[in-house]
């Protein structure tokens, strides 16, 4: 049997259902591996090894009566720090959140404890999940596993690294700009953005609300649909889920895309893309031309007005969310004279540069005299991209591109610039504006450093992308590929 | 499009943040980057297009008007950083 800590869930699932592993011996692997590779990843902010292995018991005791709650029960499983977490410190990765432990659940953690998934501990994340590094959490910086100076991507760059390092066989992540997407690639696994609405935000520290989306991170699209049968669907708790319910999206899983139709945007090819990702990702769509789909050049002509766009709108709904931390109720509280004092002093230091820097922005750009020419316009605008997709769909079942512009950046590289930085989600950002989905697999490396096509697809459609993923997986050998740790 | 030092000054008191003079500068030339950036947007025409808010076609979603389960007292006072009596504290709101 290949190494414990190198299991895909599907693959451990078997493993238990078969008597050859139980779920103590497994996340007892992962414990190990944890701690003989933080020192490199840095990708927890908490472990909860003792409740682990409490819940992992308790997983094998079910499994010998004949009660398994399915294919996660007994499966280790971490969580980005932005998604509450009953008792269990949840920071955010900001220091205004600092010792705060939420008094319950999201949603998506009471259903994966249902399921009878083993929360194994909380990842490193950018602050507020604002970021395409994981170098503005206040904490620590998390690298990248396949080369330790460079970055893993971010925001849900702890959620990459950890899977990509065989911590832990899957995670979940958040992604309001290609938060998950951008690290899968970046770290070479698979991660999917569901469609907005699609899974409860009910317990997620809000950053963008119309944007944020919970999804889940693994190496494989087959682990992707048994995460997503357990967190998708609806939550009366959210009132933007969506009441629609979700299919089984194992049965997606036929290896057949014949006749399918896949559209290759022109937009998203780029400037500036590194020529490896250019190839890696054209030489994926190819394999899916092989596999029978028809590809159909198209175009989303208000692509390159998507960044502009959702650095108005993210940044007003955050300088809107994060309003509440004001050191009153939870966490961190700095000294003040006064009470208004002593609320900008704990939100001058709580906060830090990113994060500050997109209050900011998103303040004025919804202060008097610049509200419509900012805010109004840029909700204009996501109109006329989200019309992009409709026109775009009527046409083709879903579209292939990249899904980074390069491979992962050295560490330091884009800190001090901003804007830089933000390019980084060139290709990721219109789909959160559209609030369709997008999965992205590993497609192949560029000097070494993984390479991830992005697939977006209709509304609601998961099942499609991941029927696409899946057969591009069974054709290909990307997603078997681990970086060589010392550990 | 640049944007003052004084304007910079008057949206941070706006967001209640507390920034020094020296992040107070470099905030205004990484926001005047940013907004020189955003300008394009001003090229696109949006005459007749309405602005889209949300993307979920839900509009005013209700529950049911029944008592749910809630946070305690006790959970809700749980994580603040100065309490009394059941309450929060915090520095008086009025002068005396």
């Amino acid at each position: 049997m290949t190494e414990l800590h190198h299991l895909t869930v599907t693959a451990a699932h078997a493993a238990l259902a078969a008597g050859d592993l139980t779920a103590v011996a497994l996340t007892e692997a992962c414990l190990a591996r944890i701690n003989a590779t933080e020192p490199l990843i840095r990708a927890f902010l908490h472990l909860t090894p003792e409740t682990a292995l409490d819940a992992a018991r308790a997983a094998d005791e079910r499994r010998r009566q004949g009660r398994s709650l399915g294919p996660l029960d007994g499966i280790p499983i971490a969580i980005k720090d932005v998604i509450c977490t009953n008792g269990i410190p949840t920071t955010a990765g900001s220091r205004i959140l600092a010792g705060f432990r939420p008094p319950y659940n999201a949603t998506v953690i009471e259903r994966l404890l249902a399921a009878g998934a083993v929360l194994i501990g909380k990842l490193n994340c950018d602050e507020f999940a604002m970021g395409s590094s994981t170098e503005n959490s206040a904490y620590q910086i998390t690298t990248n596993p396949w080369d330790r100076t460079r970055v893993p991507g971010g925001s849900s760059g702890g959620s990459a690294a950890a899977v990509a390092a065989g911590q832990v066989p899957a995670t979940l992540g958040t992604d309001t700009g290609g938060s998950i997407r951008q690290p899968a690639a970046l770290c070479g696994i698979s991660g999917l953005k569901p469609t907005y609405g699609r899974v409860s935000r009910y317990g997620l520290i809000a950053y963008g609300s119309s944007l944020d989306q919970i999804g889940p991170m693994a190496w494989t699209v087959a682990d992707l649909a048994l995460l997503m049968n357990v967190i998708a669907g609806h939550d009366p708790r959210d009132g933007t889920s969506a009441p629609i319910a979700p299919p089984d999206y194992t049965t997606a899983l036929t290896g057949d895309i014949r006749g399918l139709r896949i559209g290759i945007p022109r937009e998203y090819f780029v400037e500036g893309m590194e020529p490896g990702v250019e190839a890696a990702t054209r030489t994926a769509i190819e394999v899916l031309r092989e596999l029978g789909a028809t590809l159909v050049e198209v175009s989303l002509p208000h692509t390159r007005y998507a960044l502009p766009t959702y650095y108005i709108i993210a940044p007003a709904e955050a300088s809107a969310n994060l309003a509440r931390f004001d050191g009153v109720r939870y966490g961190f509280r700095a000294e003040g004279e006064t009470m208004w004092e002593q609320i900008e002093q704990t939100r001058g230091q709580g906060f830090g540069p990113e994060v500050r820097r997109r209050i900011m922005l998103g303040t004025y750009a919804l202060s008097a005299g610049y509200y419509d020419a900012y805010y109004r316009r840029a909700q204009q605008v996501r109109t006329l991209i989200k019309r992009d997709f409709e026109h775009v769909f009527a046409e083709v079942d879903v579209l292939a591109t990249p899904t980074s512009p390069t491979v992962a950046f050295p560490i330091g590289q884009k800190i001090n610039d901003p804007l830089a930085m933000y390019l980084s989600d060139v290709c990721t950002l219109p789909i959160n504006l559209a609030g369709v989905p997008a999965l992205v697999v590993p497609c192949g490396f560029s000097e070494g450093l993984p390479v991830g096509l992005q697939l977006i697809g209709r509304p609601f459609d998961e099942a499609t992308l991941l029927r696409v993923g899946d057969a591009y997986q069974r054709a290909t050998e990307w997603h078997t590929y681990r970086p060589d740790l010392p550990a | 499009m640049a944007i003052s030092e004084a304007e910079v000054r008057h949206v941070a008191r706006l967001a209640r943040l507390a920034l020094s003079d020296e992040e107070i500068a470099v905030m205004q030339a990484q926001l005047s980057a940013i907004l020189d950036y955003i300008a394009m947007l001003q090229e696109v025409d949006v005459s007749n297009v309405p602005p889209t808010a949300q993307v979920t076609g839900l509009t005013t979603v209700w529950r049911p008007d029944v008592v749910g389960e809630m946070l305690t007292q006790e959970q809700a006072l749980a994580n603040a950083p100065d309490q009394q009596d059941g309450m929060f504290r915090v520095r008086a709101v009025f002068d005396e």
